[in-house]
């Protein structure tokens, strides 16, 4: 009898996806322990591991990277086809949608926060689109859309400049970065 | 390197327009969403028929009956409110006035509602 073993080869690329989505994983998690004032208002602390894979990779991968994020995050938390997921997935859909057009802004004036920032509307944006369609077909949620666009606009900012410094940052030497003074720039 | 210089080094020029941009969107968001549309009619619904569809320019007072007695329905000065209510937890009544389109108070208990519409049916930013 001879065991019958399935043999995946996996390239490189592919394994730099797994890292990073790993990577964007832990930030998931630990950003869910941070308490919330409104479910769905999340800092999105994974989103800056796409802008910086984005940046350095290109949009596939980003792409790859987000959506491995997403449904390994959703089995994770237990919540896979669950409302829950659906609305990450549309919001990394639509912010994915968004990136692919503003990648092509001029990368002198443009950066990645001006990423982050459109990506994050792009998110809330989705989300309420499924909300309204399939969860909540009513307009009284147009009443939260100021709160979400502000969260989105805050943390879109904070973690456009986050993923922008390790843009700055090339990748061997960000591990250095906690030996005093041996990296100004 | 300070912080503040890393920011800095970090935010392109295009990056202040759309933080801007973004801003300036979420504001006027804010005030198209939150500034209510003024409401001009009252539903009044009992066990959720309608029971009585009034205009707000008159001051009246309505008794609805419920299966737990009468709640009582103020209308006035362009506001409604529920006065009166035979519920146990009173929310309807706390709920006090009611001015915007949109504004709805509900006695569960006592199956009943009063909700405040606008002259025309209001659309929300999700129609594209």
């Amino acid at each position: 009898m001879t065991a019958s073993t399935i043999k995946l080869t996996a390239t490189t690329e592919d394994h730099h996806v797994a890292k990073m989505a790993a990577v964007a994983l832990g930030l998931t998690v630990l950003e869910n322990a941070i308490p919330s004032p409104l479910p769905g208002v999340k800092p999105g602390l994974a989103n800056i591991v796409t802008l910086i894979v984005l940046q350095r990779y290109g949009w596939r991968m980003a792409a790859w990277v987000s959506l491995l994020r997403v449904i390994a995050g959703s089995l994770l938390f237990g919540n896979f086809l669950a409302p829950g997921f659906f609305l990450s997935l549309s919001g990394a859909v639509f912010s994915l949608a968004a990136l692919a057009i503003s990648m092509h802004l001029p990368q002198r004036w443009f950066g990645a926060v001006t990423h982050s920032i459109l990506a994050a509307f792009a998110h809330i944006a989705g989300q309420m689109m499924v909300v309204y369609l399939w969860l909540i077909p009513h307009s009284g949620i147009a009443y939260l859309i100021p709160i979400f666009a502000t969260a989105a606009l805050v943390f879109g900012t904070v973690n456009g400049i986050i993923a922008a410094k390790f843009i700055a940052t090339p990748p061997n030497t960000s591990s250095t970065k906690n030996t005093k003074g041996t990296n100004d720039t | 390197m300070n912080s503040y210089e890393a920011v800095r080094s970090s935010v392109k020029a295009g990056d202040w327009l759309t933080l801007l941009l973004g801003i300036l969107c979420v504001v006027l968001i804010t005030l198209k969403l939150w500034n209510g549309e003024q409401a001009d009619r009252a539903i009044i619904r009992s066990a959720g028929k309608i029971f009585k569809e009034v205009p707000l320019s008159r001051d009246i007072q309505i008794e609805v009956p419920g299966p737990l007695g009468i709640s009582i329905i103020n209308i006035e000065k362009g506001r409604a409110r529920i006065t009166s209510d035979p519920s146990p937890r009173q929310y309807c009544v706390r709920q006090g006035w009611l001015q915007q389109a949109g504004e709805i108070a509900i006695c569960l208990p006592n199956q009943v509602s009063v909700e405040l519409t606008g002259s025309q049916k209001k659309y929300d930013s999700l129609n594209y």
